[in-house]
């Protein structure tokens, strides 16, 4: 008995997935809950394991291709239909009819899988790995700088590998030399948000000003590249945005963070940053201001009745914006460990498709780089976004026009103006502002 | 063969590094009376290689001072002499007897100005040759600079031009700490060279390029400078750019030199022929690791003697310890075409 293999639906908002992965070819064995296949979707990549023992006969879905959920994507024949179709084909085949016997052929078997596995791996990445592998630092840090891609270069050294020389004549060169492989994936950034996957020409150089190309080289584009750059676009396009700040003094809170830091980690694990204080702000100012919590649709504006508060993570290859759910029941205590464990998650690779939807508003902790002030792009499907800046200290002349020393930070925010006026964007950072003074030491974690 | 001297001389004479040493010696004893050349044979005899001829004549046996075959006992006088106000040259009669001395070098000389907090310094040079190359055997070729190159303290310097010699061993002279002077031996008369006549000095700490090249830097010091600079030569033909650098101080160590040349070309091949492990080319390799890692176009390599105990008396022992031009020439290619 066949039995076809559709592509999964790896979380509950997804709609379709990309082949990153096979993990096994046509003839290949693979077990009842082996990995057989890599599937990425928005952002997230997950092996998914095979419902049934027995070979492949099909793949029907080619690397790097995106379908639907419930589209076929293979066929595996089961053990039992094998051995009855094809009596005996060959000697690892005699072992499997026993059943009892089986656990014994496991090993063997496991073992051969492995490698044929190991081997598809190393032969996809083959190329880059012996690219790299021959590239001396000098090479790396000249081509970093020149931005020529050594893959693309033919090396003048021993065994092919590319010198030091080589990587400064392409780079006098100029693109033409190393640009032939480049723009292979282009994406369609057009209204519809869907994205393109038929690879589209190069842009025409005609377009440019200048009679030459600047020389340079294209970084394909990987998954979370492409989705990141569909989505700004999308906002972008779609909503549109208004932007205010406000300056909030928080002096106490910072007190508070500094007096309960120490003994939070020792008692939790976790760091507690002001994340989880901007979290809990944010979460109430919503409350107070439901409007703020929405999206826009064409049939009216849609009041989510959850807050879950999307909290944006940079990693070095990426950005990130995991989700933390129900947000509106946690502590400050329970929003730091929710965080924390999402952020370590975030850092590790390990978030789940789960972990990153059903976000209703977005908070950016983006003062950590000393960042002053900022203009962010809402997540799509969002009424705003707050950014939280740097927190300087600065002279503050205060109501009895006393000058004092406190921690200033300013906070930002975006906001869909097809959801919400300026009246109730001002009225809900003027009620985030009031929140932020409000915590201090004397308040309950 | 090339001259190397800092200076732009007036005038020169053509010396060997054996009469480089004997000059620049007789010109300190003349100078200064607080001289004194103490060591095995170095006055009735005038040194193994005549070095002193007939110093003892001219200075008499009071500067010119025949010791008992005691290495640690010439160089702990040597230092009692330094640090009471004269200017003492041991000398070693060959490298591979230093070994009793080197309580007294490393424990003592090395460590006088700072165990005394600079009321005493130790001016004290300390003469051998060393090297192989020429059946000298077990007892009369080796490298003793890996084993006192870890001790700050102490200066060391092995000059492989009659030109380096005169300016290192005058600044050895000069410098109010103590210097280990080596000088190959197999370099004493085969390598001539034009020297500046009167006093001058050479940094000590200071190297040397003597042949620029773009492709690949070697680096080396005593005889191999020269074998390194025949290979360099012999490439040049076959369009291969090497550049050629006579570290001339061991310690310091002129790190800048080294670091720009190796910015320029590259690629790093050092050249001794000292035994390789954790000889001086490891230091340098961790130098240029630490502090070029992103300038290296091919991993550092290193050619120096294999690790057994000695060079052996055998001829085909000791060509087999010591490198060659041609196996020099042969890993410069290698490196070049890396």
């Amino acid at each position: 008995m066949a039995t076809t293999i559709t592509m999964p639906q790896l979380g509950e908002t997804v709609t379709e997935g990309t082949v990153a992965q096979w993990l096994k070819k046509p003839g290949d064995a693979v077990e009842k809950y082996e990995a057989f296949v890599e599937v990425s979707t928005d952002k997230v990549n997950a092996e998914v394991p095979s419902p049934v023992t027995g070979t492949i006969r099909e793949l029907l879905v080619k690397e790097g291709e995106t379908v639907a959920t419930g589209t076929a994507i293979a066929v595996i024949d089961d053990v039992g239909a094998a051995t009855e179709s094809a009596p005996a084909p060959a000697p690892a085949a005699s072992h499997e009819p026993a059943k009892a016997s089986a656990p014994d052929a496991h090993p063997a078997q496991g073992a051969s899988h492995n490698g044929a596995a190991a081997a598809h791996a190393s032969a996809n990445g083959a190329d880059l790995e012996a690219a790299l592998r021959k590239a001396s630092p000098a090479v790396r840090k000249l081509a970093r700088e020149h931005q020529v891609d050594i893959r693309a270069l033919a090396g003048s050294g021993a065994n092919g590998r590319v010198t030091a020389e080589d990587v400064l004549t392409a780079a006098r060169m100029g693109p033409a030399a190393a640009v032939g492989q480049a723009i292979s994936v282009g994406t369609n950034f057009a209204a519809t948000g869907a994205p393109a996957h038929a690879p589209s020409a190069p842009p025409p150089s005609g377009t440019s000003t200048y009679s030459q190309p600047i020389p340079g080289t294209v970084i394909p584009l990987n998954q979370a590249r492409r989705i990141i750059a569909e989505r700004m676009v999308e906002s972008k396009h779609t909503a549109p945005h208004a932007w205010s700040m406000v300056e909030v003094d928080v002096t106490n809170l910072w007190k508070w963070r500094m007096r309960e830091k120490d003994r939070f980690e020792r008692e939790t694990g976790y760091k507690l940053t002001l994340l989880p204080f901007f979290i809990r702000a944010v979460v109430e100012s919503l409350g107070a201001f439901p409007l703020m919590n929405a999206r826009f649709t064409p049939e009216g504006i849609y009041v989510n009745k959850e807050i879950n508060v999307g909290i944006a993570i940079g990693l070095a290859t990426n950005l990130v914006v995991p989700v933390v759910r129900d947000a509106e029941k946690l502590s400050i205590k329970g929003l730091a460990t929710a965080a924390g464990a999402l952020i370590d998650r975030a850092r590790r690779g390990k978030l789940g498709v789960d972990d990153l939807a059903g976000g209703t508003f977005t908070v950016n902790n983006n003062g950590a780089n000393g960042s002053w002030a900022s203009a962010p792009i809402i997540n799509g499907g969002q009424a705003g976004i707050v950014t939280m800046e740097t927190v300087v200290k600065k002279p503050v002349v205060r109501d009895d026009d006393a000058i004092a020393i406190r921690h200033m930070m300013n906070s930002c925010l975006s906001l869909d103006h097809r959801v919400v006026d300026g009246f109730v964007a001002s009225g809900f950072l003027a009620d985030l502002k009031k929140r932020l003074e409000a915590m201090g030491p004397d308040g309950n974690l | 063969m090339a001259v190397s001297a800092s200076t732009t001389p007036s005038s020169t004479t053509v010396m060997n590094n054996v009469e480089a040493v004997r000059a620049t010696l007789y010109d300190a004893m003349k100078s200064d009376d607080r001289t004194v050349i103490l060591g095995e044979d170095v006055g009735a005899r005038g040194n193994v290689f005549l070095i002193t001829k007939d110093f003892i004549r001219e200075f008499g046996p009071e500067r010119v001072i025949d010791t008992p075959i005691a290495e640690a006992s010439i160089v702990g006088i040597a230092i009692g002499m330094a640090m009471e106000g004269l200017r003492p040259i041991a000398e070693i009669q060959f490298a591979d007897f230093i070994y009793p001395a080197f309580n007294q070098i490393v424990g003592e000389a090395a460590k006088t100005r700072y165990r005394s907090n600079g009321e005493y310094t130790c001016p004290l040079v300390i003469r051998t040759p060393y090297g192989g190359g020429v059946r000298g055997a077990l007892s009369h070729s080796v490298s003793v600079e890996a084993l006192f190159y870890h001790v700050p303290g102490l200066k060391i310097v092995a000059p492989a031009f009659p030109a380096d010699v005169k300016g290192l061993l005058n600044a050895a002279i000069d410098d109010p700490d103590p210097v280990l002077f080596l000088e190959h031996k197999k370099t004493y008369r085969l390598i001539k060279g034009e020297v500046p006549d009167g006093h001058y000095t050479i940094p000590i700490g200071k190297a040397n390029v003597i042949k620029e090249g773009t492709q690949l830097s070697v680096v080396s010091y005593g005889l191999y400078v020269h074998w390194a600079l025949e290979a360099a030569n012999e490439l040049e033909k076959d369009g291969i750019s090497v550049e050629v650098i006579d570290l001339r101080s061991i310690r310091p160590m002129d790190k800048g030199t080294i670091l720009s040349s190796v910015a320029k070309t590259r690629k790093l091949l050092i050249v001794h022929e000292d035994n390789k492990f954790g000889g001086i080319g490891a230091e340098i390799s961790a130098m240029v690791a630490e502090e070029a890692l992103f300038n290296l176009d091919a991993p550092i390599r290193r050619l120096c003697a294999p690790d057994v105990p000695a060079m052996g008396y055998a001829l085909p022992l000791e060509e087999e310890y010591m490198s060659s031009p041609a196996e020099m020439a042969q890993a410069m290619r290698e490196l070049a075409r890396f």
